[in-house]
């Protein structure tokens, strides 16, 4: 049987002798999965549970008179009715408050009010209706360009634009403006043969997890609090909880439930804090699962945008400068991704002059959240369209094109950083020499296009400890929520670290109550940041371990090592002990050995990892039909822990990336209602629309981690709306400049509607 | 009387009795009634497959149907794949081929992957992508599961043959 | 979901009773796809289910060669769909109800549902309208016969009046020399609403060289789903050419009166209008000269 393409061994140069990691074993949790067992957000119970549900705003912006909840109150089955008034006096920062339940206004459709514990949950659903709310509409600004201007209307009096400058003095919907200058742009366009301008819109699109929020809350008589949620971050989510009802942390217990899908959009908390208020209210659990409905309207997707990208170059092929425009819809709460989209909008290229301005701008929408790799989509998108109009300009193939221009070590990114050492020059020569780079289209009507793109993995906080067990075997405790095979990557360092074979390694993601603070498990930080954690509790392990051997040899610790096969001293070379047998002897040698790692990964400088995709489509040019046949990811991700994982990860995010640049999107009316909160029209890609994606591996190891293990997972939707615009470039002849490139659109870029 | 109805029917090949108000939807019933947590609410419309069953052999989605309409009939869950001897093929072979991520779609397909090797033991490439179109997953592509499918057709064809013959 | 009675009754007397006293309170509950989707949302309200799925009158698919097909208004279209005889003789609502939804929706949705449903994108309808199906209505007062074409009267409302259910629907015996097609357009590969369907069909006269009848619908493009009358009129003793299509098409189109929504344009859908009108004449006259049309769905 001929081994699929792919899974071919991962391009690298240099020779490995490591046992665990590179290898595929099954995934911690899969049985369970396939069991039906696994305990997801909504499937947690408990004796006398009650059902949260929320009331929503009709409106997008309004002021709110008055909430009467009298009626629900009194309504059979129900328990308790909660409002912003039931939260503490003055707890949390006042947006944060404001978007748990509304406080004087409503700034989306969705936008929580009120809650109810009832009996059942069609109990709390019918009391629903019973809150009476009155509210003088207002009329909403749906559109960033809109919103920034002066006579906008403002959805908060109190928010002042952040610059450079400081902090301007009258109320605007710019939250904030951030620039970045590196040599001078206007020399650099002057110097330029070729320029090219163009300026694309893209929507806010959801994350699309199959799994909506769902969170139960329990008090205990001693006044703590537990809380079972799904999530990609319980401490982040205990944080926000003792903000808002506070509570001091130690008496909230926060247990990550396995998560659906997150994607970002679970690295934020919607339903906790109400699902604590009921339930301390009704002296019961509640459990609040979200609808579909409710996730497509009320939490945050990814911000749309308004780009306009300018680019420079000279005819010898070099681009000399660059100059980009980003305004980004932060939703109904400042914290758009514009700064993540500022940061990777040029980071593939050297470019010497370039400037760069982003904007985080309000609107009445759902606050926006992260979504894998946030920021960077639309921001590819438009550059690479323009890169790949400056190559044609200028006669260059594109893939050469970008090698010609691309960063390297030590290259200074517009946003200030030197890269350390990445494969963005390996990464594209991989492509070309890729036989779908030069393969034949095969049929009419068809296009290659290629993209390049860029995710800078953040390291973050993380702590593990390891304990020995008497018969050699380990138990691995870790905060991170377990996404992408993570948990099985952090067992697989740490296995290799203490030379055992995987299956000698247990690993649980742990509770807050039972490890330390540890961040979210997302911005492709877990296997790399947590990994590190892993290794240094491994480390510590076996340090631990010398010195027992130490004691038990009689002999000086400094002259006992461990290779991850034996424990030897040089003091005598007849004396060796496997990690198992060492193991039984610790009681006997001062007791149970447990280490621990507790890292800040970001002391570290930061990595990346580059990605370059080509896409083949095919158009049907009657009705803008798009069918992606055939797509190349090729991606550094430094050590590939487990090869799988990583294959996983770029074929995952490839196909969200299809999704986005073909058929999703959050579309809006003009009162702000969202027009398709459902999975038929908020269009997920299905079986039929995603082709094979076949990943190759490029492994530059990141030189600050141990095993040069890159933070991988979130690339891999970067490149890909990109890639397919520069195919339909090829059988159009059109730049695309709007997300989603439906077939509509398709038809008016053509012209044929 | 509060409204409920007593539905009996035979559960993941046990017979199960239970009373549901009319408006609860087999899903509900499922989870919060029988404690069968395995299958999964995504969209409750029809849109997204999480929630699939077989009912009297058909594939359905369990958020549009009421628990009251399956009296006198058979469900089989994700909980009722695997057997005495371990794990059904398909589920082997979703493990085996790393068909899941976050397993959320994962009982879903399983049984829409199901119901088709019941009727099809040798399905090609296009029938099984159409067959699971209804089951969205947002985390693996979807090529994995298309191929664990096969192999999975691949080993029952090959213990039928075994049975047949022995 | 409000709380509601369910009632599964065995005998059509007892599903029309419960229907005529609870009056507009009950609805009919066949494959739940729609109904359930819409309670849900709050759009329809009923205090009293009658499941309907257990009456013998609504569960048969019998095929006649002189009656033509009885579908039973309950029968799921996978039934339909996987008949010998509905593949062998109806290709055309084959290629309309294999389309609906998924696997799991086609296992209970119903053509009595779709059809009740009434939404102008339903794909069934056109198709039935151009094999000219019929309707049979009953009450307490008994049958009536309401032609397809004429069964839905805006988005959402049919001809259905108070006590009346949707019994059956009978699609005449094929005619030979005669092929049906119906297409969509759809932005995914499955599981979407159409932007724009059309059905086509067409008979050829007996030397195969003209077109002896031909009938259009056009579904998405108008408040209900609709017979071209004009442009099915059009093709009526011409030869089978390009250009005849393609005026077809363009009658088609003219009597298209297409909405923009968060799902298509109104100048996307007009412009649909004209390329699958086309492509479904292409698909009806290769069946109807006894040939299948190639696999590409619009």
């Amino acid at each position: 049987m001929s081994t699929p393409r792919d899974e071919r061994k991962p391009v690298t140069d240099e020779p490995v002798s490591l046992r665990v990691i590179g290898t595929r074993p099954p995934l911690y949790g899969a049985v369970d999965k396939v069991l039906g067992r696994a305990v997801f957000g909504a499937d947690v119970s408990l004796p006398e549970l009650l059902h949260g549900k929320v009331l929503r705003s009709p409106h997008a912006h309004a002021r709110i008179l008055s909430v009467d909840t009298r009626r629900a109150e009194g309504y059979p089955g129900v328990h308790a009715v909660v409002t912003a008034r039931d939260l503490p006096e003055g707890a949390g920062e006042q947006f944060e408050r404001d978007n748990t339940l509304a406080g004087d206004k409503v700034l989306y459709v969705g936008h929580p009010i009120a809650a109810i514990a009832a009996e059942s949950p069609h109990i709390a659903e019918e009391a629903l209706a019973l809150i009476d709310v009155q509210y003088e509409v207002l009329p909403p600004v749906l559109d960033v360009r809109r919103a920034m201007q002066a006579d906008a209307p403002l959805l908060h009096e109190t928010l002042r634009t952040w610059s450079l400058a400081g902090q301007a003095a009258s109320p605007s919907n710019v939250a904030e403006h951030l620039q970045h200058v590196k040599g001078d742009p206007e020399q650099g366009f002057a110097e330029a043969d070729v320029i090219v301008e163009r300026s694309f819109t893209t929507t806010m699109v959801h994350q699309g997890y199959i799994e909506p929020h769902a969170s139960t809350a329990l008090w205990h008589p001693d006044g703590s609090l537990t809380v079972w949620t799904c999530t990609q971050g319980a401490f982040p989510v205990r944080e926000h909880l003792s903000s808002l009802l506070d509570l001091p942390m130690a008496r909230i217990r926060v247990v990550p439930t396995e998560i659906g899908g997150g994607f970002g959009g679970k690295a934020s908390s919607y339903v906790d804090v109400v699902a604590a208020l009921l339930a301390r209210k009704a002296g019961r659990p509640v459990k609040v699962v979200m609808g579909r409905d409710e996730v497509l309207k009320a939490t945050g997707p990814t911000p749309g945008t308004f780009i306009r990208v300018r680019m420079g170059a000279r005819r010898d092929g070099r681009i000399v400068a660059a100059e980009a425009e980003l305004c980004y819809e932060a939703g109904a709460y400042p914290g758009s991704s514009v700064g993540s989209g500022a940061d990777t909008i040029f980071a593939c290229y050297d470019i010497p002059n370039a400037r760069v301005d982003g904007y985080d701008v309000v609107v009445n929408k759902p606050k926006t959240s992260s979504y894998r790799a946030p920021g960077a989509t639309p921001a590819v998108f438009a550059v690479e369209q323009v890169v790949d109009e400056l190559a044609e300009r200028l006669g260059i193939d594109p893939l050469d094109f970008r090698l010609l221009n691309c960063a390297r070590e030590g290259t200074r990114r517009v946003s200030g950083q030197p890269y350390p050492r990445v494969g963005f020059a390996e990464v594209l020569q991989a492509a070309k020499a890729h036989p779908h780079y030069s393969a034949p289209l095969g049929g009419p009507n068809r296009g290659r296009g290629i993209a390049f793109g860029y995710w800078g993995n953040w390291a973050g906080q993380s702590c593990c400890t390891i304990s020995v067990n008497a018969d050699g075997t380990v138990s691995l405790l870790t905060g991170s929520v377990d996404v992408s095979g993570a948990l099985t990557g952090i067992a697989m360092q740490a296995a290799e670290e203490l030379g055992l074979e995987l299956r000698q390694v247990q690993a649980r993601v742990a509770d807050t109550a039972s490890i330390g603070y540890t961040d979210v498990s997302a911005g492709s930080r877990t296997t790399f940041g947590t990994g590190l954690a892993a290794i240094e509790a491994a480390r510590d392990v076996i340090a631990q371990m010398r010195a027992r051997a130490a004691r038990l040899w009689g002999v000086p610790v400094e002259t006992v090592s461990y290779d991850r096969v034996v424990f030897t001293t040089s003091v005598d070379p007849t004396k060796r002990l496997s990690f198992r047998e060492l193991a039984a002897q610790l009681s006997a040698t001062g007791g149970p050995v447990m280490g621990r790692g507790n890292v800040d990964g970001d002391v570290l400088r930061r990595g990346g990892a580059p990605g370059l995709h080509i896409a083949d489509v095919e158009l049907d040019p009657e009705t803008g039909k798009v069918t992606v046949l055939r797509y190349t990811a090729v991606q550094d991700v430094g050590r590939a822990v487990h090869p799988g994982n990583v294959e996983g990860q770029i074929k995952g995010g490839v196909a969200q990336g299809i999704g986005w640049a073909l058929y999703e999107g959050c579309f809006y009316g003009e009162d702000g209602q969202l027009l398709n909160p459902t999975l038929l029209d908020n269009k997920l890609p299905t079986a039929m629309d995603i082709p094979v994606v076949e990943p190759v591996i490029v492994e530059v190891p990141d030189p600050v981690h141990p095993y040069g293990v890159r933070g991988a997972g979130e690339t891999p939707i970067v490149p890909v709306a990109g890639a397919i615009a520069n195919a339909l470039y090829r059988i159009t002849g059109r730049r695309m400049e709007r997300l989603p490139m439906t077939p509509a659109y398709v038809l008016e870029r053509m012209g044929v509607i | 009387m509060d409204g409920k109805v007593r539905v009996q029917a035979t559960i993941n090949g046990q017979p199960v009795e239970f009373l549901c108000e009319p408006r609860q939807s087999l899903l509900e019933c499922l989870r919060d009634i029988l404690g069968l947590t395995g299958t999964k609410e995504g969209c409750s419309d029809g849109n997204c497959g999480a929630c699939s069953v077989l009912l009297n052999g058909r594939l359905v989605n369990s958020c549009l149907v009421l628990g009251v309409e399956i009296d006198g009939g058979e469900v089989t869950t994700v909980e009722g794949l695997a057997g005495p001897d371990g794990l059904h093929p398909l589920q082997q072979a979703f493990i085996d081929h790393a068909a899941l991520q976050c397993g959320y779609c994962t009982p879903g397909m399983l049984l829409a992957a199901k119901a088709l090797l019941d009727r099809d033991p040798d399905p090609s490439e296009e029938r099984i992508r159409q067959w699971l179109a209804g089951n969205l997953c947002r985390c693996t592509g979807y090529d994995r599961i298309v191929r664990a499918v096969q192999d999975a057709a691949r080993r029952m064809r090959r213990d039928a043959d075994v049975h047949a013959e022995g | 979901m409000k709380p509601f009675q369910y009632r599964a009754p065995t005998l059509l007397s007892e599903a029309l009773s419960l229907l005529a006293s609870a009056g507009q309170r009950a609805r009919a509950l066949a494959g739940g796809t729609d109904l359930l989707v819409q309670m849900r949302r709050g759009l329809i309200s009923a205090d009293l289910i009658v499941d309907v799925k257990k009456v013998f009158e609504l569960n048969r698919l019998d095929f006649d060669p002189s009656d033509g097909l009885t579908i039973g208004a309950a029968v799921p279209l996978c039934r339909i769909c996987e008949s010998p005889e509905v593949a062998r003789h109806y290709p055309g609502l084959v290629d309309a109800l294999s389309i609906i939804g998924s696997v799991a929706v086609r296992s209970r949705a119903t053509v009595g549902g779709n059809l009740c449903n009434a939404a102008p994108s339903a794909d069934s309808i056109p198709a039935l309208i151009v094999h000219g199906a019929i309707c049979t209505v009953a009450s307490r007062e008994g049958t009536r016969q309401v032609p397809v074409a004429r069964f839905c009267t805006g988005p959402g409302q049919t001809v259905l009046g108070p006590g009346e259910l949707l019994v059956s629907v009978r699609v005449p015996p094929p005619r030979p020399r005669a092929g049906a097609r119906y297409l969509r357009f759809t932005p995914r590969h499955e599981m979407d609403i159409a932007v724009v369907g059309v059905a086509a069909w067409l008979e050829l006269s007996e030397g195969l060289t003209t077109i002896a009848n031909a009938r259009i619908a056009l579904g998405a493009v108008a408040p209900t789903p609709l017979l071209a009358v004009e442009a099915g009129a059009s093709l009526v003793g011409r030869t089978p050419s390009a250009a005849a299509f393609a005026e077809a098409a363009a009658l088609a189109q003219r009597v298209a009166a297409p909405i923009s929504d968060v799902r298509g344009t109104a100048a996307q859908r007009r412009h649909l209008v004209g390329i699958l009108t086309r492509r479904a004449l292409e698909g009806a006259l290769q069946r109807a000269r006894g040939a299948e049309p190639d696999g590409r769905q619009g």
